[in-house]
Parts: structure tokens; sequence; C-alpha cells
């Protein structure tokens, strides 16, 4: 009896000591670990912050803002900075998610522009950093689509059947189609709601892909006429492929925010908050503005950019093309209809 | 007997990683969180029974029958060859056959993307002729066909491990009795090879029925099968009851194809996989 416990007890106990053990190797030095929308950082700004600071940073991606939020509430990944967006920021802040900032340790805040603080989504700048700015748009080949593009409609058109790529992201893709029929992107009234749902199933047939980061290299090539983009990623394609042309319909559309934020359960909170500093420094803001191609809020970043960028009306629009362009609200608890919407409206 | 010990690491691994999460699904798949705690509940399994959900769950078999059926048609003939007489060439043909497995299987499917895109590699070549490009990307063609790429493999060897087993005198036996090669493959090889031939379908049934990727990346997203509203389900929505209430019927369809598969495999001889 004895010999045939003996076995059981020592897998346990070495099971718990390779758990320990390897707990206790990280100790020395402290690791971030920051968790960003793919491809939306000039990588190479991350080495040079290991080699100022001597801390390690682990850089991880997400693609959409419910992903994120999902891997978060969960509890995976302890994460010390993210990446959210507006109606997301407000969701966690909400559910008591984020951790307060500490504005004393991020000077180089005062570079944001005015027009990118107190906004709605944090009124009193307590818990975020604006990292980037921009619209939801069309993109089209004008060498495929020889008609001025005008209204969301379009993605409805028969002629382009299988030439449409859509986003695959509930909040964006449902919201245009509200737009569409000249609702609001924030609704929660089920009638609409299902208007929308009805247009999404009867667009699906004309739809060549629901995609994320890949639109890129599929516009790029020529792989479809229309596509559903962000301002940011629009400049970017057109950059590489000088057929495209971006346009904000004018139902209006959405008016999006990212911003810096640190989860309330992150243990490296200065550390965190010397990251986000960092990445509103004057040159490292400016690096990744060029890069990645998106709208900067950080006033001398946007000093130091190429004429030709700051004053395209693709990431820099007018402020008169945004009047009918709606920031994303945060549901709450009603985003499960839209989630039931989408999750529909994908398997039909 | 006197060996038993062996056994208690992987009862170990068992409990902590198979008996416990599947309990865990099960108990998410029939409770609801409210504000008065958690209660227990069928909804998950009553919204499942929606005409929309059931039409992704019959789309998700008949694609995988559809994979079945054509992996079993290729990979038959495939592993006869496979089993060819000659030892050096039987050992290069496996080789080859295998080395394209040892590359990474997202890696092989993205390389579909590249070959079947309205630009891509086939269409060039298609111009290139002077016909039209076709539509190949994004269609149920295009997952069936991602499927049964990846697939094959598993269809091939178990039937080839059970074909290699075979005694050749049996086949001798025949043939001395005057059978010809076609009533000798149709009375004997056949029949014996009927366990790997099982196997190989369930070992390609079973993961066409509940792939994910395959279908995102050369379906678009728009082929939603039972594997994509499983991960939707987890991932983006966070409705983990829900999605534990279709694995929870996802498992029911895999244990009950199963049962049947192994009714027929009545002599237990299994494919060598098993």
């Amino acid at each position: 009896m004895k010999r045939r416990m003996v076995l059981p007890v020592m897998t346990l106990l070495l099971i718990l000591a390779v758990v320990t053990m390897s707990s206790c190797g990280k100790k020395d030095q402290v690791v971030l670990n920051v968790y960003n929308w793919g491809d939306y950082i000039d990588e190479s700004v991350i080495p040079l912050f290991e080699k100022v600071y001597g801390i390690k940073v682990h850089y991880d991606t997400f693609s959409t803002n419910e992903d994120m939020y999902v891997k978060i509430k969960s509890g995976g990944g302890n994460y010390d900075v993210l990446f959210p967006s507006d109606y997301t920021i407000k969701r966690m802040i909400n559910e008591g998610m984020l951790a307060k900032l500490n504005i004393d340790n991020i000077p180089n805040y005062k570079y944001i522009a005015d027009r990118f603080r107190n906004l709605a989504y944090d009124p009193e700048n307590e818990y975020s950093v604006p990292y980037m700015w921009g619209t939801l748009g069309i993109l089209y080949n004008t060498t495929m689509v020889k008609e001025p593009v005008t209204s969301w409609k379009i993605l409805w058109d028969q002629k382009y059947s299988k030439q449409i790529l859509m986003l695959d992201s509930q909040r964006d893709s449902i919201g245009i189609t509200l737009k569409m029929l000249g609702y609001s992107m924030n609704t929660r009234n089920p009638q609409e709601l299902q208007a929308a749902k009805e247009a999404l199933i009867k667009q699906k047939p004309l739809v060549l892909a629901y995609v994320g980061d890949d639109v890129k290299d599929k516009m790029i090539a020529g792989e479809a006429a229309l596509a559903v983009v962000w301002s940011g990623d629009a400049v970017f394609m057109q950059w590489e492929n000088e057929d495209l042309a971006y346009v904000v319909p004018e139902e209006g559309s959405n008016l999006w925010f990212d911003a810096m934020v640190i989860p309330a359960t992150s243990k490296h909170q200065k550390e965190a908050e010397l990251f986000i500093n960092f990445m509103c420094d004057p040159e490292i803001a400016f690096k990744n503005t060029d890069y990645i191609g998106y709208s900067t809020p950080h006033t001398e970043a946007y000093k130091m950019l190429d004429p030709e960028l700051a004053n395209d009306k693709t990431a820099y629009p007018d402020e008169t093309d945004l009047v009918n362009c709606e920031v994303f609200d945060d549901l709450s608890d009603f985003i499960a209809e839209y989630d039931r919407i989408w999750t529909e409206v994908k398997a039909y | 007997m006197k060996k038993k010990w062996i056994s208690y690491p992987y009862i170990i691994w068992m409990i902590l990683f198979i008996i416990v999460p599947l309990i865990l699904v099960l108990f998410y798949s029939i409770t609801v969180r409210t504000e008065d705690g958690i209660i227990f509940t069928l909804k998950h399994y009553k919204r499942f029974m929606e005409p929309v959900y059931l039409s992704v769950l019959f789309r998700s078999i008949y694609l995988a029958l559809i994979c079945t059926a054509l992996c079993l048609v290729l990979g038959y003939p495939m592993a006869m060859i496979l089993n060819g007489r000659n030892i050096k060439r039987r050992n290069i043909l496996i080789l080859l056959f295998v080395i394209p497995m040892w590359m990474n299987f997202l890696l092989r499917t993205y390389a579909w993307m590249t070959l079947l895109e309205r630009r891509g590699l086939i269409n060039t070549f298609l111009n290139m002729l002077g016909f039209p490009s076709m539509n190949l990307l994004y269609n149920n063609g295009a997952v069936v066909l991602g499927m049964v790429y990846n697939f094959l493999p598993f269809m091939v060897l178990p039937i080839y491990s059970v074909l290699n087993k075979i005694d050749r005198s049996v086949i001798e036996a025949a043939e001395d009795l005057g059978a010809n090669a076609f009533t000798v493959f149709r009375k004997v090889i056949f029949p014996l090879s009927l366990p790997g031939v099982i196997s190989g379908i369930t070992m390609v049934f079973m993961p066409a029925v509940t792939t994910f990727v395959i279908s995102r990346l050369l379906g678009g997203g728009q082929f939603t099968l039972i594997g994509n509203l499983i991960e939707q389900q987890f991932l983006l929505v966070g409705d983990w009851n829900f999605g534990s209430a279709i694995s929870m019927i996802m498992m029911v369809i895999i244990l009950l194809s199963m049962g049947i598969m192994s009714k027929y495999d009545q002599e237990h001889e299994g494919g060598g996989l098993w």
C-alpha cells in the first residue's frame, strides 16, 4: 500500500516544483506586456525603449476590440499597456478594469492637441492617453469603380458582386449598415437593428470576404474593387497603390480614437507609464505616425510630418467632412444584441 | 499488475487536462450567469436549435462528408501505390508524401490563398493561355480543397499500414485459385483493409467537421462552420455558455459517428494509428 502512494505524491511534487521554479526566474528584470493592434507601431521603437530604460517588452497584438476585451476580462495575458478604442475604453472604465494614470509620470502628455482631450469616453482624462485617431470609410480602386463613390449604398450594388471586402468587426460592419439606413451607429432600437441585420444578410452574396488586416494585401494587389477600411490603413494602401481612393460617405461614419491605457491588474504601473510617456515623445510619436500612416493627435509629431501626409485629406479630414460622423458609445449589456446579430449574419 | 504505478502520471494528467475541463464545459453549457448568481438552464441548447445555427451544423457535416469521400477516393489508390513491392521506391514515396506535413499547417493553407487569388498563380496562368480569370477563392470549393489537402495523409497512412500487414500468401492463394486482379482486390484486399479505411474515415471526418482555420482563410469568413461558431463565441463575443453548449453538441456528434464506425470495425484491428 505504501509504495503505491509514493509515485503520485512524487509526481505532484515534481509538477509543483516545476511550476514554482518557472515563475521565479523572471524576477530579475521587469517585463512589460504590451497588447496592441496588429500593424500599429513602428516596431523599431520597442528595442529603443528597452535600451533606454532596461525594461524588457513583450509585445502582443490583437485584431479587434472585442477580441482584446474578452481576453482581458477572462484574466488572460497579464498585460500592462493596452491600446483599445473609445467605446471599449468607456466599457472598461465602467467595469473598473482600468487603472487611473498618474499624469505627473507622463509629462509628454502636454503634446496632445486640445481637441483630443476630455473626450466623452474619458471626460476627465484620468485613464487614457490618445495614440491615434481616424475615420471609417470606403477604399475603392478607381480602375474598377468608375462612378463617384459618395454613399455606403455602393456596397449593396449588384454591379460589384464578389468585389466587395467587408470588415470582420461587428461594431464597424453593423455601424455602417445602420448609417446607410439613416440610423445612429449607437442605436438600441430593436427594429433598426433588425433592419440592419436583414440588409447585411442581403449583402452577403455580394461580399468577397470578411477580412481583418489582410484587407491591405488584397486591396493593394487589386483583388477587390471596394473595401471598408480605417483611414490610416487607407493612407498606407494609397502609398502602395496609386489607383486607390478613400472616401467618408455622406451619410456619415465612425470617428474613432485609440488610446493607451493600463489595466487595473497591471503589476508594473510605473513602468507602463514610462512606456506611455515614451510613446508620446515627439521623435517616437513621429516615427510611429510616419510608419503606420494613421492620424496622430500629437502636435509636435504632426508638425514633423511630410507635408504631403500632413495635408492628406484621408488622414486629416476637414472638420466639415466629419459633421455626420459619430463616435461609438459603450452599449454596456446591450452589446449582446449586436453580438447576436453579427453571429447570425456570419452564420447565415 | 506489478507495474501499475507507471500509469499514475497519465491518470493525473488525464484528470487535470481532460476530465476537469470536460466537466467545466458541461457546467458552462447548462448554466447562465444572472444578477442573482448562476442558474441552471437549457436555453443555450434551445438557442442552437434555431434554423440559423442548425444550417451551420448541416453545412459543417456536409462539407466534412464531401471531404471524407474525396479523401477516400484519392487516398485508397495512393495507399496502394505506397504499398508497392519495391521497398526502396516505397520508402522514397512515403518520404515524399510525409515531407509536406512537416511544414506548418497555417503556412500551407496560406500558400493556397496566393495560388487561388484572382491575381494569383493559377489565374495568371489561365490568363496567359487566354482564359478569363475565375473566382477560385472564398467559396465552398476552396474550403473543401483546403480540407482534402490538409487531411489526406490521415486517410492514406492508416490504410497503408493495414495493407502493409496483409499476408502476401493470402493474395497468392487467391491468385492460385484462379482469381483475377479485380477479384483479388474485391474479395481479399479490400475486406482485409476495412479497419484501415474505417479509422481513416474517422481521422479525416473529425478534424474536417471541427475545422475553423481553413474555412476562415479559404472561405473568407463567409462560410461559418461549427468550429468558427465556437471560436467566435469564445474569442469575440465572450459568450462562453453558448460556446460550451455548441462544443457539447459537437462532441455528441463525434461520439455518435465514432460509435457507428466502430460497429463496422468488428475485428478491432485498428489502422495502427488508433
